[in-house]
């Protein structure tokens, strides 16, 4: 072939080689800037762990936290609060957390009172419908809530979505799963750290006080 | 494929745009290395756009908070100091590019008839390009951004009567302050973008109304061919595609050499004192506007006040700038070409040269008589060539210039 | 005419290189820093030797401990235990503990942030700076600076000066030099090896370009570009 003809082949390598070559460029020049959408160091540092001092809290008092610009509800439970959360299981879309609601809770929770401690709850508080934050109604038999089955817990003013005092979703709401639980670990006694998973070594002693309840 | 063609054909010209402005666009044969630079320009345009949209996604227009949002964006933004970095080189780079492309049009007789209103449509380009430049250097709220955002709107309250008030006006405050940063912002990143892509749109109008000049300066549209097609024209795309990728290639090589390995190129590109916070009660002690405006910032100090006034320096500097858009009409040569001009031409156009660079040199350093001295002079010899056009472009003897483009 | 333009390069080229307006020294000259950006113990040494000695009083309040942990390769329980004095939070800021206006009783003024001092006066004059503290009963503190007269700053280590040999005491400067030259820029770790990455990319891509335009200019070459229709 002389170099006068044009060779076609040669012409369609060179063309399909140069255009994928810069379509590789393209997607690397690409990737700087999608990430520039990630959270930055100054988000990071302002979602870091929360710590809330819990010493003070009373039965039934429930207070709010922001940790990553959300709200997280502490509030203590009384044992008849935990007992009555077990008479609900009927009325509730996944009452042991094991179906769709799986990944609403960190591995470490297992119990169906979904806490580290049965006493202390720690839940985010944004309905998983659509993200509106529930209203908090211990009141017992609250008449506008179904009245003598209502055990106390929380109700979504967006939607009507009724929730139990473990966050546990009622069956026939919007909101597809119960409760977020964020990780978190007590420090000691009177402070939790949100945000934070337990020590590997508090691990077991967690599962184990969550199989006995 | 040829479904979807049809069907879009029938509802937007698509081929019809695509024929007339690539595949049967026809360009001269003979584009050299000063023909790089138009498209060159396009490509810096649009990486300035898309850098500045994602810097703008951090960026703070307050006066308390811009300069450490820019170095947010340096340190705590993924990847921001490349976004940065890139936006802050792509501005000394568009104005390396705009100045060949202006030079080959120097060179070539680019801005003659039947060229004059891309000349023109280009200067204002040039000039949108400017403030752009001016105003996105002020944003950072360095000592420098601060400083010369001072110096340069001082020039408004010059002007004879209504200075001061159009000072007040432009400031939207007495002094340079949080009005100016806010409004700054926003004529840098929506109304003066929206200018230079409406101008390059009419800039490439115009051009391929009348056709690309050539290093001959010769109309390839007197010579065609029985279909009608000039003979020394070859169709943009696929030839002038292929060969600008290349151009593309290694000017990004050079842009990322400086990006990475010296984005503030030695205080060219980015300033030291620009790195501490704009202080209005302390000016750093030397302050100069970045490389690509000292030229005009020269003649700007070259004139003395006169009657109390830096009027006349302010009146002189614009002049510097806007008899420019004159060329066409300066230029009384019969030639286009650098290559077949008279030597009187040649001769003016390397004093020119020689002047602009000077003089862009003399506006980085301090004021100091010879300096001053050197200032005027040049300032003259600037004038001088658009003054003395008229008779040097046509003494002399030109070359006899060819029927057909020559390699 | 092809003279002409080249000679316009090289004398762009030459304007480039030639030096800038430096940093105000007080008409001294510099010595050179000799810092090197990719000496991790250096900026190891030289993050340690900065918060022991000037994060009492000077602030870098545009670093973050966890981030100088994760580009000096310290782990956060090494931040925690070396570097964060004055902080409880990995992701704080480094801000001295000095209050402002307790600064500007002892000292006349606040001590200014060093974020970025050496990317305004540059490493040398930092180097400099350090090593020009020489006696003087007149000021307050009983030092003066060479660089910077009547500095409001007491001679933080003179102790060092005395204990160590000219040239390791040189080199502890250097080590907090290249530290502040760090933290004036953090992409500098990384910025050089990207662009060889970036240059080599290009390079692939050029060759490629390359062939592809020699490949259809044959057509303008031997006139066939016609030759379609």
């Amino acid at each position: 072939m002389s170099e006068q003809e044009i060779d076609l082949k040669k012409r369609r390598f060179l063309t399909v080689a140069t255009g994928v070559v810069g379509a590789v460029g393209v997607g690397f020049v690409a990737w700087p800037f999608l990430s520039t959408w990630s959270p930055s160091a100054k988000a990071k540092a302002a979602g870091a762990p929360v710590d809330v001092d819990i010493s003070k809290l009373d039965y039934g008092q429930l207070v709010r936290v922001l940790w990553r610009k959300k709200p997280v509800w502490i509030f203590k439970r009384s044992a008849t609060s935990i007992a009555d959360l077990k008479t609900l299981d009927g009325e509730l879309s996944d009452p042991n957390s094991s179906g769709d609601s799986k990944a609403q809770q960190p591995d470490y929770i297992t119990a169906n009172h979904r806490a580290i401690k049965a006493e202390v709850a720690v839940i985010v508080g944004v309905c998983t419908h659509l993200g509106c934050s529930p209203t908090y109604r211990p009141e017992i038999g609250a008449a506008d809530l179904g009245g003598d089955a209502w055990k106390g817990g929380f109700y979504c003013p967006c939607h009507g979505s009724k929730f139990d005092l473990a966050g546990r979703v009622y069956g026939g709401a919007p909101a597809p799963t119960n409760l977020l639980i964020p990780p978190y670990r007590f420090v000691n006694d009177g402070l939790i750290r949100i945000g934070a998973n337990p020590k590997a070594h508090e691990i077991t002693p967690i599962l184990e006080l969550n199989k006995l309840s | 494929m040829d479904n979807n063609k049809n069907w879009i054909d029938q509802r937007f010209p698509l081929s019809k745009v695509w024929n007339e402005h690539l595949a049967e666009y026809y360009t001269p044969r003979t584009f050299n290395f000063w023909y790089f630079f138009g498209s060159l320009a396009m490509l810096v345009l649009v990486m300035q756009i898309v850098t500045g949209i994602f810097l703008t996604m951090h960026f703070k227009p307050d006066e308390t908070n811009a300069f450490a949002s820019v170095e947010y964006i340096m340190r705590d933004v993924n990847w921001g100091w490349l976004m940065r970095y890139m936006h802050s080189t792509g501005a000394s780079a568009f104005f390396i590019v705009i100045y060949l492309h202006m030079y080959r049009a120097l060179l070539y007789g680019s801005y003659k008839a039947p060229r004059e209103l891309i000349w023109i449509l280009g200067m204002a380009l040039y000039i949108a390009l400017m403030a752009e430049a001016f105003m996105g250097y002020v944003l950072p709220w360095g000592q420098m951004s601060y400083w010369g955002a001072q110096v340069i709107i001082s020039l408004f309250g010059s002007v004879p009567f209504i200075g001061t008030d159009l000072l007040i006006w432009i400031l939207g405050d007495y002094a340079v302050g949080d009005p100016a940063l806010n409004r700054f912002f926003s004529l840098h990143v929506i109304a003066l973008p929206l200018i230079l892509v409406v101008l390059v749109f009419l800039h490439i109008v115009a051009l391929h109304t009348v056709g690309s000049n050539n290093p001959d300066g010769i109309e390839i549209k007197k010579n065609k061919d029985k279909n009608g097609i000039p003979k020394d024209g070859i169709p943009f795309h696929p030839y002038y595609s292929v060969k600008d990728i290349v151009g593309v290639v290694v000017f990004l090589m050079i842009f990322s050499a400086v990006v990475f390995f010296s984005p503030a190129l030695n205080g060219y590109f980015l300033e030291q004192a620009n790195f501490v916070e704009a202080n209005p009660l302390k000016t750093p002690d030397h302050i100069a506007p970045l490389w690509y405006l000292t030229p005009f910032y020269s003649v700007l100090r070259a004139v003395p006040p006169m009657f109390g006034s830096q009027f006349p320096g302010v009146v002189v500097m614009f002049s510097a700038l806007l008899i420019l858009i004159a060329l066409p009409w300066l230029d009384r040569s019969k030639v286009n070409s650098i290559r077949y001009r008279s030597w009187p031409y040649k001769v003016a156009l390397g004093i020119f040269v020689v002047s602009f660079i000077v003089l862009g040199w003399l506006g980085m350093q301090p004021v100091t008589p010879v300096y001053v001295f050197l200032a005027k002079f040049f300032t003259i010899a600037y004038f001088a060539f658009f003054i003395l056009m008229p008779w040097f472009s046509t003494i002399g003897k030109t070359k006899p210039v060819p029927q057909r483009l020559t390699e | 005419m092809k003279k002409i333009s080249s000679t316009t390069v090289l004398i762009l080229a030459s304007l480039l290189v030639s030096f800038n307006a430096p940093a105000s020294n007080n008409g001294i000259r510099l010595d050179s820093a000799n810092t090197d950006i990719n000496n991790q113990k250096s900026l190891q040494n030289g993050a340690k030797l900065f918060m022991n000695y000037c994060s009492g009083c000077h602030s870098i309040s545009f670093m973050r401990y966890n981030r100088i942990g994760k580009d000096l390769g310290f782990s956060n329980a090494d931040v925690e235990k070396h570097l964060m004095f004055n902080a409880n939070k990995i992701g704080e800021r480094v801000i001295s503990s000095m209050s402002k206006t307790g600064a500007v009783k002892w000292f006349g003024l606040s001590p200014p942030d060093l974020s970025l001092v050496a990317r305004s006066k540059g490493t040398d004059w930092i180097y400099t700076y350090l090593r020009s503290f020489y006696k003087d009963k007149s000021r307050p503190f009983g030092v003066n600076n060479k660089i910077l007269q009547n500095v409001s700053m007491p001679d933080v280590l003179w102790e060092l000066k005395q204990n160590k040999s000219s040239a390791d005491f040189d080199q502890t400067v250097r080590d907090i030099t290249n530290f502040l030259d760090y933290v004036g820029e953090p992409a500098k770790l990384v910025r050089f090896q990207l662009g060889y990455k970036v240059l080599g990319f290009l390079s692939i891509l050029l060759v490629f370009s390359y062939l592809l335009k020699k490949e259809y200019w044959k057509d303008v070459k031997y006139g066939k570009w016609r030759a379609k229709d």
